[in-house]
């Protein structure tokens, strides 16, 4: 009974400690943003065209994934979130261009950095 | 051979180039020279890679290496090659497969971003795909390679070097090949640039606009063998290089590629085309 009540307990402790790192783990990439890039103003921000081009790249490179409506799966972040929404425009294409290669979002920097701003553009503006 | 089982071979390598052509999503601009882009985990791309040339004093041949390359993790990429050609009055043949796998060490961009490269290959002497220059491979091996009695069983390392710089891919491979019966290692290099023809898209989708070019050239070459390493008695290439992408997944290369010294084959054209399943695994399991 005494061994049963310390392997309860030690789940206990350990079942919101794993749920954390897991949930800590899939945002983790932000703790990494140098604040140089962190706080990089989107230069196509003024452009009326970038979040409709975003939307055509989002298409052709990332919706496999992450869904046509960026709506996610089981393995794969919904982007219409909150981590999203608060990321700096900086943040955002500092992803795209390193990935999170531990969490198996792959490197984007193939894409021309134009590209990548357009890409951020149209994540910047999903609900 | 007979002549039946010589028109059976003709018609399996027609029917493979017309099922790729079908299909088709390279993300290296070049042939030869591998840059840091790995495949996307989950993705499985499937791709031709062609070679033909006439060389002098002997007969005009096409090599086929039909590739299938696999992203495992982000930071891993799997990737078997089977490899086939057929000689202008000689044969068509089987000529032995690869696996190759490669890992990025570092999971941030870099100024340069550093690759490590190992493959098993086992092919035999009719091979004559041509996917990289080492020691000293020459012409003359074009000439020699029509049988299939010399088997190689080798390892092939290499250290892959990869920059992206407003919107330039430069790509430095150096090579170290050993045959695994106790031939000294050989040495060889490729060198790519390349960059898209337009740096921002469109918002209209578009097949033949320059977002979906790009352009470059790779250079690569033998640098000879352990008791003998240096330029000496080796070959080397350089060839322009036309990537086409079309929105869907298809993709088309093409490279004219030119010898530099005698030792070379005078000119290679080199064509390919692939196509990338997106999220094989889940696509299999129905979700």
């Amino acid at each position: 009974m005494h061994g049963w009540r310390h392997t309860l307990l030690s789940l206990c402790i350990a079942m919101p400690a794993i749920a954390i790192s897991i949930e800590t783990g899939h945002g983790r990439w932000l703790l990494k943003v140098p604040e140089a890039a962190r706080v990089r103003p989107n230069p196509m921000a003024k452009d009326s065209s970038a979040v409709a081009v975003g939307a055509k790249l989002f298409q052709q490179n990332c919706a496999s994934c992450h869904g046509k409506q960026a709506e996610g799966n089981a393995k794969h972040p919904d982007l219409h979130s909150d981590r999203i929404r608060n990321a700096t425009p900086g943040e955002l294409e500092w992803l795209l261009k390193n990935g999170s290669l531990k969490n198996g979002m792959p490197s984007w920097s193939r894409l021309p950095e134009p590209q990548r701003w357009q890409l951020v553009s149209f994540l910047k503006s999903l609900d | 051979m007979s002549e039946s089982r010589k028109r059976f071979f003709r018609a399996v390598l027609l029917l493979s180039l017309l099922f790729i052509s079908c299909m088709a999503f390279a993300q290296d601009g070049y042939f030869v020279t591998y840059s840091h882009q790995m495949e996307e985990p989950g993705n499985l791309e499937m791709g031709l890679k062609s070679v033909t040339a006439s060389p002098k004093g002997g007969n005009a041949f096409l090599a086929n290496a039909l590739e299938f390359e696999y992203g495992v993790k982000a930071w891993w990429t799997s990737e078997l090659y089977l490899d086939s050609q057929s000689t202008s009055g000689e044969s068509s043949v089987f000529t032995g497969f690869r696996w190759e796998n490669r890992f990025r060490p570092l999971l941030r961009e870099h100024w340069i971003n550093p690759v490590l490269y190992f493959e098993f290959e086992n092919i035999n002497s009719a091979d004559k795909s041509l996917l990289e220059v080492v020691g000293h491979d020459t012409r003359e091996e074009f000439l020699e390679r029509h049988d299939r009695h010399e088997k190689k069983r080798e390892a092939e390392l290499k250290l892959i070097l990869s920059s992206n710089f407003k919107g330039w891919n430069l790509s430095e491979n150096v090579i170290a090949e050993k045959n695994l019966v106790g031939e000294p290692w050989e040495f060889g290099y490729a060198l790519g640039v390349s960059r898209p023809l337009a740096l921002v898209a469109g918002a209209k989708p578009c097949v033949l606009c320059r977002e979906n070019l790009s352009a470059g050239a790779e250079m690569y070459g033998g640098l000879g063998e352990r008791y003998s390493f240096g330029l000496r008695d080796t070959s080397h290439y350089l060839a322009p290089v036309v990537q086409w992408r079309i929105p869907g997944g298809t993709t088309f290369k093409f490279s004219p590629g030119f010898g530099l010294n005698d030792n070379s084959q005078r000119f290679l054209f080199r064509f390919g085309v692939a196509y990338e399943i997106d999220q094989i695994a889940s696509r299999l399991r129905g979700n």
